[in-house]
C-alpha cells in the first residue's frame, strides 16, 4: 500500500525517475532544477537506484551523453532549466532526429538577460519546435505521475521520440505537497523493458546522426513530423492506461467548470490550480466563466482543443512568455492559429503576465478574466495585454 | 531492385534516419562536387605515392603499373595532390571530366 507523505516537488520527481528503474542520469545542476538531480545523486550513491550517474562539465554534455546512452537503448534521464536548455539547444536537435527516448524534467525559468532564476516558460519557448514530446503540469502529482508515463511514452516503439516533462520553477520544484508515490512493483509492471530497434552494438554496426544530402532531408523531416504527430494517440493511450493502473486520468486539453460558460480562460502550466480558484469565485458573483488547461504543449492538440472551445464566445490566454516584437503570447499565437479555420470561432484575447517569478494571484485571475471579457467586447488596437507591466 | 536516391519516400527510411550498411557512405559521390579535374603525365612520376599521402578524401587508387591515379566518384578536384606531387605529374584543368 502507498500513503500520501508531504514531500518537496523536486524530491518526488527524482523518486519517480527511481522508481522508472533509469540506466543512466547525465546531468548538470542548475537553478531551480537543483534538488531533482542532488535527490537522484544521493539515490545513487546509496545504493536505492542502480543507475550510472554522469556528473558532466556543461548542459551540452549532459545531452550529449544522454545521446549515447540512449543510442544504446538504455532507459536514460536529465533535468535542467532556462540557460541549461539554451545551451542544449543543438543537442536538442540531435536528440529528436535520431529518435532517442530520452526522457527530461525542465524546471521552467525566465532566459537572461536581465538574469532571473525565476520562472516562466520563456525556456521552454526557445525549444518549442525541436521536436520533443512536451508535457505541462500543474502540481506535485502530475510531477511525479507524468515522469513515469514519459518515458513508457518515449520508448513506445510506435513513438521513439524524446520527451520534456515540464515543471514550473519554484511554483511547483520547491513547494512541498502530499505526494503519492506509486508502488515500485506496480511501476515495474506499468513501464515494459526499453526495447530501442537499432541500438549501437558492436555486433550490428549502425550509423546514427547520419549525413542526409538534399535528396533525402525532406523525407526525414516529415517521417519526424509523422512520428510526433501520431503520437499524439499512444501518449492519450499511455494516461487511459495509466488512469487504468493508478486511477489519476490525464489529457492533451483538460477543462475545468466550462459547462454553459462563453467565456473560457486556457493556462498552461502550475498557474491554471491559481485560475480554478479565481474561477470559482467569478462563478459565484453570477459570471459563466470556465477554465481549459493545456497539458500537451507538442505534439499540439488541435483536434481536442477545437473541441473544448466550441460555442464560446471569448477565449482568455494567459501566456508565461513574449515572443518580443511579435505576436506576444506564443500560446495564444498557436491557439489563434489553430482557430482560424473554424467557424464560427471566438474572440481570443491574449495576455502575457507572471514573467521572471511574478505571481499572478486569485484576484489577479479575476481581473483578467474581466478585462478579457470587456476587451472582446470593445475590441483592442493591441496584439496582447502586458498584464501587471508598470507604464 | 533497391530504388533509386530520387525515388525514396519517408517510409523507406529507418527510424532516425538510422545507417544499418557499413560502409554505405562510398556510395556517395562526391565527385559531382568537382569544378577542376586532375590530369597526370606518368612520365615524369617517381611512384613515391605523395598525392595518395595527402588526398584528403582517400580516393587515389594504385593501378597494375604502380602509378597513382584518382577514383573520380570521389575525387573532389581539391588539387592538394597536384599542390604535395614533388616532380609535377599532376595538373589541375577546368572542367568535371
Amino acid at each position: 500500500m502507498t500513503k500520501r507523505v508531504g514531500m518537496e516537488v523536486s524530491i518526488a520527481v527524482a523518486e519517480a525517475v527511481k522508481l522508472a528503474d533509469v540506466d543512466v542520469v547525465a546531468v548538470y545542476p542548475i537553478t531551480p532544477q537543483t534538488h531533482v538531480v542532488e535527490h537522484i545523486a544521493d539515490l545513487v550513491v546509496d545504493g536505492e537506484l542502480d543507475a550510472e550517474y554522469i556528473p558532466v562539465e556543461s548542459e551540452h554534455s549532459a545531452l550529449s551523453a544522454c545521446l549515447g546512452s540512449a543510442a544504446t537503448g538504455a532507459r536514460t534521464f536529465t533535468a535542467t532549466a532556462s540557460q541549461g536548455l539554451e545551451l542544449m539547444q543543438e543537442t536538442l536537435y540531435v536528440a529528436s532526429g535520431m529518435r532517442l527516448p530520452i526522457v527530461m524534467v525542465v524546471a521552467n525559468r525566465a532566459v537572461s538577460a536581465p538574469l532571473s532564476i525565476w520562472g516562466d516558460h520563456s525556456d521552454v519557448m526557445t525549444v518549442r519546435d525541436s521536436g520533443w514530446i512536451q508535457i505541462f503540469n500543474e502540481n506535485g502529482q502530475e510531477m511525479v505521475d507524468n515522469t513515469i508515463c514519459a518515458f513508457r511514452i518515449a520508448e513506445n516503439q510506435q513513438v521513439l521520440l524524446p520527451v520534456m516533462v515540464h515543471m514550473d520553477g519554484f511554483n511547483l520544484s520547491h513547494v512541498i505537497e502530499p505526494i503519492l508515490l506509486p508502488d515500485e512493483e506496480q511501476v515495474k509492471a506499468f513501464l515494459p523493458t526499453n526495447n530501442y530497434p537499432l541500438p549501437l552494438h558492436p555486433s550490428k554496426p549502425v550509423a546514427m546522426g547520419d549525413f542526409a544530402p538534399p535528396f533525402i532531408f525532406t523525407e526525414a523531416r516529415w517521417a519526424h513530423e509523422e512520428a510526433l504527430r501520431n503520437s499524439k494517440r499512444t501518449i492519450v493511450e499511455v494516461w487511459d492506461v495509466f488512469a487504468k493502473e493508478f486511477g489519476r486520468q490525464y489529457k492533451p486539453v483538460e477543462s475545468y467548470r466550462t459547462e454553459g460558460a462563453k467565456t473560457l480562460l486556457l493556462t498552461m502550466g502550475s498557474f491554471s490550480e491559481t485560475a480554478m480558484t479565481a474561477v470559482d469565485k467569478i462563478r459565484e458573483e453570477g459570471l459563466s466563466v470556465g477554465l481549459i488547461r493545456l497539458r500537451l504543449w507538442r505534439p499540439f492538440p488541435f483536434e481536442e482543443l477545437r473541441e473544448a472551445l466550441q460555442g464560446i464566445d471569448t477565449l482568455i490566454v494567459l501566456d508565461r512568455a513574449l515572443s518580443t516584437g511579435g505576436p506576444g503570447g506564443p500560446v495564444a499565437s498557436e491557439v489563434r492559429a489553430a482557430l482560424y479555420s473554424q467557424n464560427p470561432r471566438p474572440q481570443i484575447v491574449s495576455f502575457v503576465g507572471g514573467l521572471g517569478g511574478r505571481d499572478i494571484t486569485v484576484e489577479n485571475f479575476e481581473t483578467i478574466i474581466k478585462r478579457g471579457m470587456e476587451i472582446a467586447k470593445s475590441g483592442s488596437d493591441k496584439e496582447f495585454q502586458m498584464f501587471g507591466v508598470r507604464e | 531492385m533497391p530504388k533509386a536516391d530520387n525515388e525514396l519516400t519517408w517510409r523507406d527510411l529507418e527510424i532516425g534516419c538510422i545507417a544499418t550498411n557499413p560502409g554505405s557512405s562510398s556510395a556517395y559521390r562526391t565527385g559531382d562536387w568537382r569544378s577542376q579535374h586532375p590530369e597526370y603525365d606518368f612520365s615524369r612520376c617517381i611512384k613515391c605515392g605523395m598525392c595518395q599521402m595527402y588526398c584528403p578524401e582517400g580516393c587515389i587508387q594504385t593501378s597494375k603499373e604502380g602509378y597513382f591515379e584518382a577514383n573520380l566518384y570521389h575525387c573532389k578536384g581539391c588539387g592538394i595532390c597536384a599542390r604535395e606531387c614533388p616532380v609535377w605529374v599532376i595538373s589541375m584543368k577546368e572542367g568535371t571530366k
